[in-house]
């Protein structure tokens, strides 16, 4: 089945089964390779993207679903928001591993977008759904805030 | 550009298409196999050989590359050993870059593994410390001495700052400029290593080389691999330990589009799709009938009492002292403990993969997170039927690991050459693991049962200690059974078999008892369950005897080779302010020592439904001079995530008929930010050698954890996860 969508600005027409993830679209088809698969069913975040600028868990978003879309990955990202977020991310050399980042990066932009002023309990409720199993969490709280403050100017 | 260089001829392979210069350093290095505890993790024992080295590489366009010996799976070798060469070469951090090295254990092997090529047990930076220097310094060396003779200088007249050779005429260069000629100067045998006095980068918070790759996607992992004409492949596993196919019925999977063949191999039945989705849905369509004669039926319930039957007798002896009868625990004083520790999945982010292709030149090239080169190349080598020399592994960034990835028999590696083979071995595989797969894959951390009983005496002090435990072992049967001695195996008494505390009677046993459950070590291996049983055990013996938790485990620490410890201890206790909590919550404390590093913590907790909210962890560490003290803290707050997830939440569990219960996260939970705690990090100032600090965040917490819960219900929780006994 072919389906025509726009991912990081260019349109891409790609023939899958329909019932593709969208992650595997973006990873086998688009080599796309930022967004990460950690467990297919919408529980460690790894997969986010943005479908039309909100944040989605592509491992369980049917490609069929997304004809007329506009999707952003990890390498599409890009604005006020995301760069405050990376400068924030190597101030406080937040990864390790690194293998979940790209999802952390995409939910954290997404909550400053709309709130730059995040509390404690706005960024425990936005990056829940991301699991870190090296357990970066202190260091994405403190980059998050900082990027919120840099925004704020 | 010509490619130069100064060393053997068996390198040269090796160095050839790297595009720039490589610097070779001559460094002594101990390759002798060793076995036993004493000899895999001590220094000495083995008769030292020479081996080259390689490390350095320096591009015409002036940047350093630091070749890795270690994987980086976010504990930090790519900057800290990069740190050691930079620092030695004084260079301009900016230049500096950082790969893995190719798998070669002649070049690359760790001396604490007996000359193996492999990472864990926290040694990258303590087996690297003074080898990295030196060739960093070998380096600097021969670009001093390159620099001289174009310049017709003394060499000793030359500075080095920040990448620039420079003399007081008025001359400088940059590496890159004298990188070819330092290429044919002679490398020093023995350079002179800085004083800590002198470190420019060691000790300082440089910035990671990794960050910046891993915020925009461009990090590349093994799942990113993508070979031309790759396949795809998912395997059938069976469902319970030591079961194996006996038939399959692969029709309706070959039926699924893109679907482009099925395979038995020696772990399952391999399902090859055009691309993922086609193999996933080629593997839900496949019907496998498995022979389960050999398999594992019993429940991790009978598994855990068989465990818990065994602890009421002694095992074999693991340390003793004094006289430890049942008459030392007929007093009034006296305190028994039963725990129950389940197994564990190391669960990392990125689950289990490998690409493995046939190279041009008749051998395999192989892309995975290999975090025992020697052992995958070995193994990979012999089911693909080449020479070792034919196999090439290219390390790539792993998604985590917490000892998942290092498997003492390679059995990943195996499995997924045998998919490569089975498949023709001539068309690019990647075999990858899901979530699924990889809660349901087994090497666990071992369902452990302690029992524990101790005895005070009318002054207060502890008198007797008793400890015996029972689980399984992994090391025996497998290349590291070495480490075993006299019927124990140290993995799983360390922490256990000698402790800080001067107690007059002490008797430690254990018990080995085997099952086709897979198990492996899981980060921080055997404190992950000694630590918990004797930070806890200790902590209710000094509150009956109305002691401190901090000036009463001080106490106890005697000997002059826990005085590391009892500094940690009693800086955290002044990081804290104590251990008085705020109403309605309290502290605990636990102090740890592991991998050579001394680890002690405070955790704030309250009870919220019955249940403990961490609110801080306090955490001081003493793990030698701290090369990148932020890489040490961000090590300590992961560790302390990762052990604060277990204790709280984690368990894998066996039904009825031995199958595995949980499948992925929504039953087997993993921490979310939600529940970190906020933690504060003291690094003791040192300038002893450097020790580890990917493992040893770990141990504490959990026994901190469950100090704080005893104070706040009068419980202590013996069972873990918390959420099981506590929840109920």
């Amino acid at each position: 089945m072919s389906i025509s969508f726009n991912v990081n600005d260019e349109q891409r027409t790609v023939d899958v089964d329909p019932d593709t993830p969208l992650l595997w679209v973006l990873r086998d088809e688009m080599k796309l390779t930022g967004t990460k698969f950690g467990c297919g069913v919408a529980q460690c975040g790894a997969c986010t993207v943005y479908v039309n600028g909100m944040p989605r868990r592509s491992c369980v978003t049917p490609v069929a679903s997304l004809e007329g879309a506009t999707v952003t990955t990890i390498e599409g990202l890009q604005g006020a928001e995301a760069e405050a977020v990376r400068e924030a991310w190597a101030e406080f050399d937040t990864p390790q591993c690194g293998y979940c980042q790209s999802g952390q990066i995409m939910t954290a932009t997404a909550l400053l977008s709309r709130n730059t002023k995040p509390t404690d309990e706005d960024i425990d409720n936005a990056l829940a759904g991301n699991i870190c199993r090296c357990a970066t969490y202190v260091r994405i709280r403190k980059a998050i805030k900082a990027a919120g403050a840099k925004l704020e100017g | 550009m010509t490619v130069m260089e100064t060393v053997k001829p068996s390198r040269r392979a090796f160095l050839a298409g790297t595009g720039g210069l490589v610097i070779g350093v001559i460094l002594p290095m101990k390759t002798k196999a060793q076995s036993g505890a004493e000899a895999v993790l001590g220094a000495e024992g083995a008769a030292a050989q020479y081996a080259p080295n390689a490390f350095v590489r320096i591009s015409p366009d002036n940047l350093v590359t630091v070749l890795i010996k270690h994987i980086e799976f976010g504990q930090g070798p790519f900057t800290g050993l990069a740190t050691l060469v930079a620092d030695e070469m004084d260079a301009d951090w900016s230049q500096i870059r950082a790969e893995h090295a190719p798998a070669d254990a002649s070049l690359y092997g760790n001396a604490l593994f007996g000359g193996i090529q492999g990472t864990g047990g926290s040694t990258a930076m303590a087996a690297s410390f003074d080898i990295m220097r030196k060739a960093g310094a070998a380096a600097k060396a021969m670009l001093v001495a390159a620099a001289a003779e174009a310049w017709g200088v003394p060499a000793g007249e030359i500075k080095v700052s920040k990448g620039v050779l420079s003399h007081a005429s008025g001359k400088s260069g940059s590496f890159g400029e004298f990188a070819e000629a330092a290429a044919s100067q002679t490398a020093p045998e023995n350079p002179v290593l800085k004083t800590p006095d002198k470190f420019i980068y060691i000790g300082k918070n440089v910035p990671k080389l990794d960050t910046g790759a891993k915020s925009t996607g461009a990090a590349q992992f093994t799942l990113d691999v993508y070979r031309d004409g790759m396949l795809t492949a998912v395997v059938a596993h069976p469902r319970k330990f030591g079961a194996k196919v006996a038939s399959f019925d692969d029709k309706a999977a070959r039926e699924v589009a893109g679907v482009v063949d099925v395979k038995k191999i020696g772990s399952g039945v391999a399902v090859y799709g055009k691309n993922t989705y086609a193999a996933l849905k080629g593997r839900k369509a496949l019907k496998v009938t498995w022979d389960e004669g050999a398999a594992e039926k019993r429940s991790s319930a009978a598994i855990a009492e068989e465990r818990r039957r065994a602890v009421q007798q002694r095992g074999v002896v693991a340390g003793e002292k004094g006289a430890v009868d049942d008459a030392a625990f007929s007093g009034a004083n006296v305190l028994e403990g039963e725990y129950l520790f389940p197994y564990l999945v190391h669960a990392p982010m990125e689950p289990l993969d490998a690409v493995v292709d046939r190279g041009a030149d008749g051998g395999v090239e192989v892309w995975m997170g290999s975090q025992i080169p020697t052992m995958d190349l070995g193994t990979i080598a012999g089911v693909c039927g080449v020479d070792q020399s034919q196999v090439k592994i290219h390390t790539v960034l792993a998604g985590g690991s917490f000892g998942r990835r290092a498997q003492p028999q390679a059995q990943f590696a195996k499995e997924a050459a045998e998919v490569f083979m089975a498949a023709g071995g001539k068309t690019p595989v990647k075999l990858m693991w899901t979530r699924e797969d990889d809660i349901h894959g087994g090497f666990y951390r071992p369902l452990m049962a302690h029992k524990m009983r101790g005895a005070i005496n009318d002054a207060g002090e502890i008198v007797a200690w008793e400890h015996v435990l029972a689980g399984q072992s992994f090391l025996a049967g497998s290349p590291f059974e070495g480490m075993m001695q006299g019927g124990l195996d140290a993995t799983m008494i360390e922490g256990a078999s000698a402790i800080p505390y001067e107690i007059p009677n002490f008797n430690v046993s254990a018990h080995i008892i085997n099952n086709p459950v897979t198990t492996l070590w899981w980060r921080s291996v055997g404190h992950t369950h000694t630590g918990y049983a004797v930070e806890t055990f200790i902590d209710e013996l000094l509150d009956m005897a109305g002691k401190d938790p901090v000036e009463g485990r001080l106490a106890l620490m005697k000997d002059p080779k826990h005085a590391r410890l009892a500094n940690v201890l009693k800086r955290v206790n002044a990081l804290a302010g104590g251990t008085a909590a705020p109403e309605g919550r309290s502290r605990g404390v636990a102090a740890v020592e592991s991998f050579r590093s001394y680890v002690a913590q405070i955790a704030e907790v309250s009870m919220e439904g019955g249940f403990p909210r961490v609110h801080k962890v306090w955490c001081a560490i003493d793990c030698g001079i701290a090369v990148n003290p932020e890489v040490v803290k961000a090590q300590m707050e992961g560790g302390i995530g990762y052990g604060l997830s277990a204790v709280l939440f984690n368990e894998l569990t066996l039904d009825e008929g031995g199958a595995v219960k949980q499948s992925n996260f929504h039953d087997y939970r993993s921490l979310r930010i939600n529940e970190m705690p906020e933690v504060e990090v003291e690094i003791i100032a040192s300038n002893e050698p450097p020790t580890g600090v990917g493992e040893p965040g770990t141990p504490p917490i959990g026994p901190a954890v469950a100090n704080a819960v005893r104070r706040l219900t009068g419980a202590a929780p013996r069972t873990l996860p918390m959420i099981k006994s506590l929840s109920v």
